[in-house]
């Protein structure tokens, strides 16, 4: 295949099979927390970690980490401190930190080509390193989703059910708030901020349809998330589109071909 | 000094909402083998009661010893079964069966990383033939009715090999029929297995077929006894009207 001679095109690949994977994992557990909005709402805040990075001259991507796992910790404590439902919180949360990014980016001035490629993604632009910190970061979240597999199940089946047999539940919620984050920040160079959410929800959504159990629901959603990620890649490659764009463009219409589907057989059976 | 066989042990709690007082300077015990039903009418404060008694909610004033610890270093909750009184509101998206819900009473138990090991497959079938539903083990939760959802949630609790279960009206929105099966099967638990049943219900029909104490709540602890003594009182006819005595013949 022709794509695959390019090294750019390569390390594209690779860097979008292991988000596509982490995301695809983390997001059955979010959707179903009826946590959807939480990638949402910590890509804009990671918007200010992005610009915050470029105006101190150092790495993007370690400043948006520190941000995003920041505002996710931060996220945590309005809703158990402060009392606020978890969409007031994040919708607060966002706004600040997306708020931050604009404040920043207007003093400095000079980076706003580059900021944008943060917001809309750039999955092509992919250096080497940023392939080995994607595999890193993937293979983290990975495994900690793995170790706490049971754990992360019950809190997310029924937390106060979970918190009475003797789950840590507020170490998970830690947890999970900090793999989120991670993710996030992941995601950020294949779809762009504005289009994370897209792949921690969309193919969570799309197996849910169907899964007959909680560990095939993960299965469906990471086969949904790299087939979308591969797929919107050549599409992008052979139609000459954004391959962001494109990505989520291939989610949603499996989504949306799953769930027909999926109404389809249980009326007819 | 904290008593052997008191498995609960509330003192004093206190607990407003706002402005309104839930729960008004209530003290409890719960004997170990004791089949309590904790009666009263809807809004007097038993459900909250219950999730303080579990630590799921602060009271503003009072302690709770569980099993002769605090409350803040109680941590067998292996010990401690509940079924919460919103199992039928599942989200029909879940992907669990019924298997993988009563592997969630076994698994906290376990050290970390926690998997489930060969053995917990008979922990589980025994737990589901305890409520008769052992053969919907593969089954998705949602895909049951009310009442089996039910015994499900109690085969989780009883997966864990609790001393106490406490369940927090477990019949709501089940059948006439099926409600008197299912507290059959608690009973029979209660007896053969010797758990203790903690009830929480406004039901005082069926439910006093089977308890052998009841405590009754509005705001604050207003009798708390032996069935028998319960029926003899004036509290019964306060709170339930003079069908009470009717109702508390036992058949």
């Amino acid at each position: 295949m022709e794509i695959l001679h390019f090294s750019f095109m390569q390390r594209a690949i690779a860097a979008g099979l292991l988000v596509a994977i982490a995301c695809s994992a983390l997001g059955v557990f979010l959707v179903l927390r009826r946590d959807a909005m939480l990638g949402h709402g910590l890509a804009h805040v990671t918007f200010g970690g992005v610009a915050l990075g470029l105006l101190l001259g150092v790495s993007p991507l370690m400043t948006s980490l520190v941000v995003a796992v920041l505002a996710a910790l931060l996220l945590l404590k309005l809703r158990e401190v402060a009392g606020l439902h978890g969409d007031t919180a994040i919708g607060i949360v966002s706004s600040v930190g997306f708020a931050m990014g604009i404040v920043i980016a207007s003093i400095s001035g000079s980076f706003s080509i580059e900021l944008f490629s943060y917001l809309f993604g750039n999955i092509l632009a992919i250096g080497p390193g940023e392939v080995w910190t994607s595999a890193i970061l993937a293979t983290a979240v990975m495994f900690t989703v793995i170790l706490n597999y049971n754990d992360l199940v019950a809190i997310t089946f029924d937390r106060e059910l979970a918190k009475t047999s003797g789950v840590p539940v507020s170490r998970l919620d830690f947890i999970l708030a900090v793999l989120s984050a991670v993710t996030v920040v992941l995601a950020m160079k294949v779809v762009g901020l504005l289009l994370v959410a897209a792949l921690i929800v969309i193919p969570a959504a799309t197996a849910l349809q169907v899964a007959a159990s909680f560990r095939m629901a993960i299965a469906w959603s990471c086969a949904v998330g790299t087939f979308s990620v591969l797929g919107g890649l050549l599409a992008s490659y052979y139609l000459d589109i954004p391959s962001a764009g494109s990505i989520v463009l291939l989610e949603a219409v499996l989504f949306a071909a799953v769930w027909a589907a999926a109404r389809f057989l249980k009326k007819g059976g | 000094m904290s008593e052997p066989d008191v498995l609960f042990d509330l003192v004093q709690i206190s607990f407003r909402y706002g402005s309104e007082l839930i729960l008004d300077s209530v003290s409890l015990k719960v004997h170990r083998g004791d089949f309590l039903a904790l009666l009263g009418p809807n809004g007097s404060g038993k459900s909250t009661l219950i999730r303080i008694m579990l630590g799921l909610q602060k009271p503003d004033t009072g302690l709770i010893r569980i099993m002769g610890r605090n409350l803040s270093d109680f941590t067998a909750w292996d010990r401690v079964g509940y079924v919460p009184q919103k199992v039928t509101d599942l989200d029909p998206l879940f992907p669990a069966s019924v298997k993988e819900v009563v592997a969630m009473g076994i698994l906290p138990h376990k050290s970390w990383p926690r998997f489930l090991s060969p053995g917990d497959d008979s922990v589980i079938d025994e737990a589901l033939d305890l409520m008769e539903m052992r053969r919907y083990k593969n089954r998705r939760i949602w895909a049951l009715s009310g009442g089996q959802q039910q015994r499900v949630f109690i085969a989780r609790a009883l997966a864990s090999q609790p001393e106490v279960l406490v369940l927090d009206e477990p019949t709501a929105g089940v059948d006439g029929a099926t409600q008197e099966r299912f507290y059959d099967m608690l009973e029979n638990i209660n007896r053969e297995k010797g758990v203790t049943m903690i009830l929480v219900t406004h039901d005082i029909g069926v439910v006093t077929k089977h308890v052998n104490k009841v405590a009754c709540l509005n705001q604050r602890l207003i009798f708390h006894g032996s069935h028998d003594d319960f029926c003899e009182s004036d509290q019964a006819i306060t709170l339930f009207g003079p069908e009470s005595h009717l109702i508390c013949h036992r058949h």
